[in-house]
């Protein structure tokens, strides 16, 4: 289920601005990685890359290359829809959609997927819903609309939806940005039961959290604004946070920056 | 400024200035406060231990609330004096026809005795229209859809500006337009229909020319427009976070358009269609142009014929005397309900998956 991320000089643009350059770095199967670093600094950028949906935004292109299990996502042949339905992905804001129910919501990449079987949806919602902590909360309502959840409950949802599909690698930007410290809390056990299946990235700003989930941390930072970000240094979370190798990486996480 | 003793004697009540002043009208403090030389301006004094400053008793607020009020009952007033026009002007009419208003096929109010039905009227009315919205509609959501979520944005612009443009064409030249030159086309592709698809009831036999079709067609071109316009901003308002969600479950543009954008614009697409739809119930003189003016219910959509209330009222009004504009004013009622009744549907559509948009806002 879970597999390796493996990105080789990548770099991305937006138009003509080059957000990050050179970005190397391997995210191994079965681990939770964060990627920490100032505003700005390319840390979402390098994120929405993994998954293609950096391209989504209006001459957005990227460089480089991005394998997962050896396979390149960027290759001219490889179908970007699969390239998503591999690398689920959660927002910063929970976007459960709006018109429908907490069941469809669930069930929406299943659909997209042309699983059609009332029986097969019942079950991977279930599943799903159950995996995200979610399901003792919600399976009286199923029926009742996403958008009526509270906002713990909706990012939950979307992690359900996200993971309903199976991926092989989850990407979450900044899940719990938008989210009270119980809600917040309830992601990160949520985080820690999910890394035994996939492979998990997340980017954050708060460096507590990084701490308690993550394996091993990335820090993206910019020289000054306009600048690329790049990635400054890359070990396990531990190192980073009681030893790191730069003395930025250390200015950064003890509020030194800048 | 609580206790200043002339407002209190005033105000008649012998309670303090604050507790009373809520309970006067508006004016009656104002005009006290003018008599009194007092400005009466909330934070006078403040400071002096008088208490909380007294609550403005006129100003911007109260004005603004008065006139955004005036502005409301406005309306109410101008469609009861039209709704009391109509009724003490259609019923006199009513009343001196021979024949049945609702069933009876021609409209004949000028003669003696009277008679007059309106039953072939409003089935024009409504069957024009709706086949106008059948065929605008696709295309209308179709344009929308292409311009917010396919084609490139300095492309998109134009396109919309052309389409809006199609808007501001008044109506009597698609009239003049689908009469002399259009209805050779429509004429061509109604015997056509008719030579290939006549088991279809609708596609009956001709003479073809001045047809519900025709009429139709100009109506649907009339409709697309303001369809096109509020669908388009309808689908343009799609959260972005709903369609990146879609795209990252691997929706591709088609997907992400039926799973996040369409279901969002739903109830905004049912309004835009109400509207177009009440462009077409109303629209009097393309369809006076257009269509044959018979006063016969028929299904063949092809043969001359067809008539609607709006353009009966154009063509027959400047020979009509006291009772003919009688009759012409209840088949405006008429319209007025038939109206009334798709607005009301058209709530009732939205109002049903309330709990799901209104979350969505």
């Amino acid at each position: 289920m879970a597999k390796r991320v493996e990105a080789a000089n990548v770099t991305a643009y937006y138009g003509g601005f080059k957000a990050i350059e050179n970005i190397n770095l391997t995210v191994e199967p079965k681990t939770v990685t964060a990627l920490i670093g100032p505003s700005g600094c390319g840390k979402s950028t390098f994120l929405r890359s993994i998954n293609r949906m950096h391209e989504v935004l209006p001459g957005a292109r990227v460089e480089g290359n991005l394998t997962i299990d050896g396979q390149d996502i960027y290759d001219r042949d490889v179908d970007v829809t699969a390239v998503r339905r591999m690398i689920g992905m959660v927002f910063q804001r929970p976007n459960p959609f709006p018109t429908m129910s907490i069941f469809e919501n669930v069930v929406a990449g299943l659909r997209l997927n042309g699983v059609r079987r009332k029986s097969i949806l019942e079950e991977s919602a279930e599943k799903a819903l159950r995996s995200a902590n979610l399901w003792d909360e919600v399976k009286d309502r199923l029926g009742k609309p996403g958008a009526g959840l509270s906002g713990g409950q909706q990012q939950r949802l979307c992690i359900a939806r996200t993971i309903a599909v199976e991926p092989q690698v989850v990407l979450m930007d900044e899940p719990c940005s938008a989210l009270d410290p119980i809600s917040t809390l309830a992601i990160e056990d949520l985080m820690f039961q999910l890394k035994d299946k996939f492979t998990i990235i997340i980017v954050t700003h708060n460096m507590q959290q990084a701490a308690r989930v993550s394996d091993r941390t990335a820090f993206f930072s910019i020289e000054k604004t306009g600048d690329p970000g790049r990635l400054i240094e890359y070990d396990n979370t531990q190192k980073i946070f009681s030893n790191p190798a730069q003395k930025k990486t250390e200015d950064y996480i003890t509020g030194r920056f800048g | 400024m609580g206790d200043t003793p002339q407002r209190s004697a005033h105000a008649g009540t012998g309670g303090t200035g604050v507790a009373t002043s809520h309970e006067q009208p508006a004016g009656a403090s104002a005009r006290a406060a003018e008599r009194f030389g007092n400005p009466g301006r909330p934070g006078g004094d403040l400071g002096g231990g008088g208490g909380l400053p007294r609550a403005r008793a006129f100003g911007a607020e109260r004005a603004f609330r008065g006139l955004t009020m005036a502005a409301g009952t406005t309306v109410l007033v101008i469609i009861a004096a039209i709704a009391i026009f109509l009724i003490a002007k259609a019923v006199p009419a009513l009343r001196a026809n021979t024949e049945s208003f609702w069933t009876f096929e021609g409209w004949f109010p000028n003669d003696d005795p009277p008679k007059f039905g309106i039953g072939a009227l409003a089935f024009g009315t409504v069957l024009s229209s709706l086949l106008a919205l059948f065929m605008a509609v696709p295309v209308a959501l179709g344009i929308a859809l292409y311009l917010t979520h396919y084609a490139p944005r300095r492309l998109g612009n134009g396109l919309g500006f052309l389409i809006d443009l199609l808007a501001a064409v008044p109506s009597v030249v698609f009239g003049l337009w689908g009469r002399d030159y259009f209805a050779g086309p429509v004429a061509d592709l109604s015997a056509w229909l008719h030579t290939y698809f006549g088991w279809i009831p609708i596609f009956g036999d001709g003479p073809y020319g001045s047809s519900i079709l025709l009429g139709s067609v100009v109506l649907a071109i009339m409709v697309l427009p303001i369809v096109t316009s509020l669908s388009r901003e309808v689908f343009r308002q799609t959260p972005t976070a709903n369609e990146e969600a879609a795209l990252a479950l691997g929706a591709t543009r088609w997907e992400m358009i039926r799973t996040a954008v369409l279901p969002y614009g739903r109830p905004g697409v049912i309004a835009a269609v109400m509207l177009g739809l009440g462009r077409a119930l109303g629209e009097t003189i393309a369809l006076a142009l257009t269509l044959g003016s018979t006063y016969a219910i028929s299904f063949n959509i092809l043969a001359s014929g067809g008539n609607s209330i709006a353009a009966n009222i154009a063509n027959r009004f400047a020979e009509a005397n006291d009772t003919g504009r009688g009759a012409l004013i209840a088949s405006g009622l008429v319209l007025f309900a038939i109206t009334l009744i798709v607005n009301i549907t058209a709530r009732a559509i939205i109002y049903r998956r309330r709990e799901f948009t209104e979350s969505a806002a």
